[in-house]
């Protein structure tokens, strides 16, 4: 068996992948449901229903999504310039602490702000604290040669046990009856409510607002050129003048940056402090949403949609019917993998022999 | 001619709607050289990789030594006696030619390698063909030539009787291609069959009994060597007739357009050592050389893409700028080595490719935006004034065959955004390194003549190549590169083949020219 390149990609082809690829998906996880002992249809029914099947679900699932989103956006516009971001946890939780060091922390200092200064202050502090830590690892990857997939890795461990540190201390909240959770943010810098009674938020707004931002800056800008071809081609990008380490530093800003601002937003929108547990992996997930969208800001938004109502519905199937939700992980996973493997064959065939 | 060794009968292979081999059918003779001639794209590849087990052909059949070869395995065309020099050796630069030659010929499970009796059986088989070597010299520390003796020995070492050599002459001086004949006129003479790959036609004719020639998969023609002629081959190649470009003296030479003194470069891939050059307006100035030997360096230091470490470079009469964009902007046209990997983007579309080195002027963008409309305009300009076919400005340019990726890196070196038919802009330099290596003859003579035509517009031109007959057909003055040196570049008339070949092994013997030829203008 081996893998001939395809001469060219039929257009049939290119819609069949994805279509190909759910349907592999669905039967690849209903073996688990059935080993699991439950019916399939049902399972999916309730699956879908609990993700996308009232206005609750809805509103929950974009609630979920929201994050996912930004953390998306990172991981696409550094995967496009090949700089392989998976510190996007960290800068989430980095971009989180800064929010509340700036949003909630300010009454001790004594300064009262506006919340019309504060609020842009917040979201500036966020963006930076993702940015300044992506930072670190793309310079000594354009620098050193040091793997950033390594670093930023790494990275993570590095912020989380500083969030313990500051959530166990100078951040903690004295009224959280010991509970390690940081300082509330002042009321008026939380984000307001889409609808009302629901939890989905303003961020909404502004994670579509950002793939709209990021789609336009890669399709209509010279630095949008510059990382499209750094990714593509670094050698042939220099050849042409095209400032590759510039290119891959502003690309770590602007990553590590939407990274940050997915754990504001997340603070101000949903939780309005800060615990260790606000994300569970949105920043890895961040990765897995940037492959399914081929690393295209707008499919971004759908993917980050597609990827929350799985794990929403797989909570509330699993209360009404009992398979784990762990249920919601493989279908993630196996998404992906299908998809990747349809990708591929559409641009090679397979031949026997 | 004597026993039949090798049969392919009725090979076809397509990729989806493209035929890469179409019904092609060949014999080969023991004792007898056969050169397979065609195109790039012709199918030539594509055939040796089926005979050698790469692909499986969809139809057809292989005999080797009378018996049936199964299709899709290397293994077997080994057992059965076919060896392969590839173009691009296969060799580990830190292991000795002994242990090259045995790698992956030992049994994994076996305890020891039987270093001794290797090496016994390397020197008789090396003395048996005339391939001197040392067993233990380290392939890093070989010259080219001698890396492909190995690779030859290689093969044979396992027990070869059909050899095949890929465009074995590509990177060898001209006394190295001749040393090569010889060793292949005694494998011959020894009853072993060769297949000669080519596009070079004079050495096809030197070398091989029989020529089969490749067109668009199929196999047009077969004829004996001795009864045919370089011009009915290329006409077979081709398909029809072809005026090779017409090389007309340079008119009047303009002021030093480019001035290098002793410039070094730090090492990379390879590095200049001294090397002193000057360019003038309305003539072009060829480099010859054996690859490796400074050429990369010379092309970046021109192509703003490399610094000198000591010397200067002097670009109309100031330093020159290490900034490609800059370059591009003061009139430098640049046409790299390896268009795939350095030319072009190849996922990006056509016209962002053929904006990519103004993307940062004036003409498009405005601050930080890309003008669209400005940038489709100038890349159909492009296609349409240098006839780039096969895609459109949309398409990727990775779907370009490779004239055509040719002709846009070609089209927005020379075309200048603000050209009007009135008025024509032409580059100060043009730096073309390899400019038709890998092309077929009608898109070698294509870049040839744009390159004679901006030389008559009064660009100084610099064409680094590796294929000696463009050398002395493209240039008015020549200069030869070995370790990093330049000599001086004289007039194309004064140099010999054999003189060339002389400077590029290293050799500063005697003056090439004899103290007549400078006093021959006054004879009259």
């Amino acid at each position: 068996m081996r893998l001939e390149k395809r001469k060219r990609s039929s257009a049939a082809a290119l819609v069949l992948a994805p279509v190909g690829a759910v349907i592999f998906t669905l039967l690849v996880s209903s073996l688990l449901v059935w080993w699991a002992g439950a019916p399939v249809s049902s399972t999916y029914g309730l699956l879908l229903q609990g993700g996308f099947g009232s206005v609750f679900a809805l509103t929950e699932t974009l609630t979920r999504a929201i994050p996912l989103m930004l953390t998306g956006l990172a991981a696409t516009v550094a995967f496009k310039a090949r700089l392989f971001n998976i510190g996007a946890e960290g800068q989430l939780y980095a971009g989180a602490l800064a929010a509340v060091a700036v949003g909630g922390l300010h009454g001790g200092t004594g300064f009262e702000l506006s919340p019309y200064l504060l609020f842009p202050l917040m979201m500036l502090a966020a963006a930076a604290a993702g940015a300044l830590l992506l930072l670190g690892p793309a310079l000594m990857k354009t620098r050193l040669g040091v793997d950033e997939v390594v670093t930023t890795l790494l990275l993570n461990f590095i912020v989380l046990l500083l969030v313990s540190m500051m959530l166990d201390g100078p951040m903690k909240d004295p009224t959280a009856m010991g509970w390690p959770q940081s300082v509330a943010l002042t009321g008026d810098l939380e984000l307001s409510k889409l609808i009302p009674q629901t939890r989905v938020h303003t961020g909404l707004l502004w994670g579509c607002a950002l793939s709209v931002g990021l789609w336009a800056l890669m399709k209509y800008t010279v630095l949008g050129f510059d990382i499209r071809a750094v990714g593509a081609n670094a050698r042939a990008a220099a050849f042409v003048g095209v400032p590759v380490t510039r290119t891959v530093v502003m690309v770590a800003l602007l990553s590590g940056a939407l990274a940050g601002l997915a754990g504001a937003i997340e603070v101000a929108g949903r939780t309005s402090y800060l615990t260790l547990d606000m994300s569970p992996g949105y920043g890895y997930s961040g990765i897995v949403i940037a492959m399914l969208a081929a690393l295209h800001p707008l499919g971004v938004m759908v993917a980050s949609v597609f990827v929350a109502g799985v794990l929403v519905g797989a909570d509330s199937m699993s209360r009404a019917i009992g398979v784990p939700t762990y249920l919601a992980d493989v279908i993630v996973a196996t998404s992906l993998i299908s998809v990747l493997v349809a990708t591929l064959l559409t641009q090679y065939r397979v031949r026997y022999r | 001619m004597s026993d039949l060794v090798l049969e392919l009968s009725h090979i076809t292979k397509r990729f989806g709607s493209l035929v890469a081999n179409d019904d092609v059918s060949l014999k080969l003779h023991a004792g007898e050289v056969l050169a397979l001639l065609g195109e790039n794209g012709a199918g030539k590849s594509t055939l040796v990789s089926i005979l050698f087990g790469h692909y499986i052909a969809d139809s057809g059949a292989i005999t080797a030594f009378g018996k049936a070869l199964p299709p899709g395995d290397p293994r077997a065309a080994l057992a059965a006696g076919i060896g392969m020099v590839h173009q691009h050796f296969t060799l580990a630069d830190n292991l000795s030619v002994l242990d090259n030659v045995m790698m992956g010929s030992e049994s994994l499970w076996q305890p020891f390698t039987r270093h001794r009796a290797a090496r016994v059986k390397l020197l008789a088989v090396a003395q048996r063909f005339g391939l001197e070597v040392d067993p233990h010299a380290r392939i890093g520390d070989l010259s080219v030539g001698e890396r492909q003796r190995v690779e030859i020995l290689k093969a044979l070492y396992r027990g070869a009787r059909i050899l095949i050599l890929d465009e074995p002459t590509a990177v060898l001086t001209p006394q190295e291609s001749e040393a090569l004949f010889e060793v292949l006129a005694q494998m011959v003479a020894q009853g072993l069959s060769i297949i000669f790959i080519s596009h070079k036609l004079g050495e096809v004719l030197r070398v091989s009994n029989h020529v089969a020639v490749l067109r668009s998969g199929k196999l047009v023609a077969q004829a004996a060597a001795a009864g045919t002629t370089q011009a009915q081959l290329a006409q077979w190649m081709v398909g029809h007739a072809i005026q090779p470009p017409q090389r007309r003296p340079a008119g009047t030479i303009g002021a030093a357009v480019c001035v290098l003194t002793n410039v070094r470069t730090a090492a990379g891939r390879d590095r200049l050592a001294g090397a002193s050059l000057t360019l003038h307006g309305g003539e072009i100035v060829t480099i010859a050389g054996v690859s490796g030997n400074g050429q990369v360096a010379l092309a970046e230091l021109l192509s703003g893409t490399q610094l000198p470490i000591a010397g200067s470079v002097e670009f109309l009469g100031r330093p020159m700028s290490a900034h490609p964009a800059v370059l591009v902007e003061q009139g430098v046209a640049r046409i790299p080595e390896d268009r795939h990997a350095v030319g072009v983007v190849g996922d990006l579309p056509v016209w962002e490719n053929a904006v990519s080195e103004r993307l940062r002027s004036r003409a498009f963008s405005w601050y930080f935006w890309v003008r669209r409309k400005a940038a489709r305009d100038y890349a159909e300009k492009v296609i349409h004034a240098f006839d780039v076919r096969g895609a459109g400005a949309s398409t990727a340019a990775r779907t370009l065959s490779g004239g055509n990726m040719q002709k846009l890196i070609l089209g927005r070196a020379l075309l200048h955004p603000d050209n009007t038919p009135a008025h024509t802009i032409t580059p100060q330099l043009i730096v073309a390194h390899q400019p038709t290596w890998g092309l077929d003859i009608g898109a070698v003579a294509y870049v040839q003549s744009q390159l004679i035509a901006a030389r008559d517009a009064g660009a100084a031109v610099l064409v680094i190549s590796d294929d000696l007959d463009e050398v002395l057909t493209l240039g008015d003055r020549v200069a030869v590169m070995h370790a990093g040196k330049l000599t001086e570049a004289r007039p194309a008339t004064e140099w010999s083949r054999a003189a060339i070949g002389l400077e590029m092994a290293g050799i500063h013997g005697e003056q090439p020219t004899p103290q007549t030829a400078p006093a021959a203008p006054a004879a009259p």
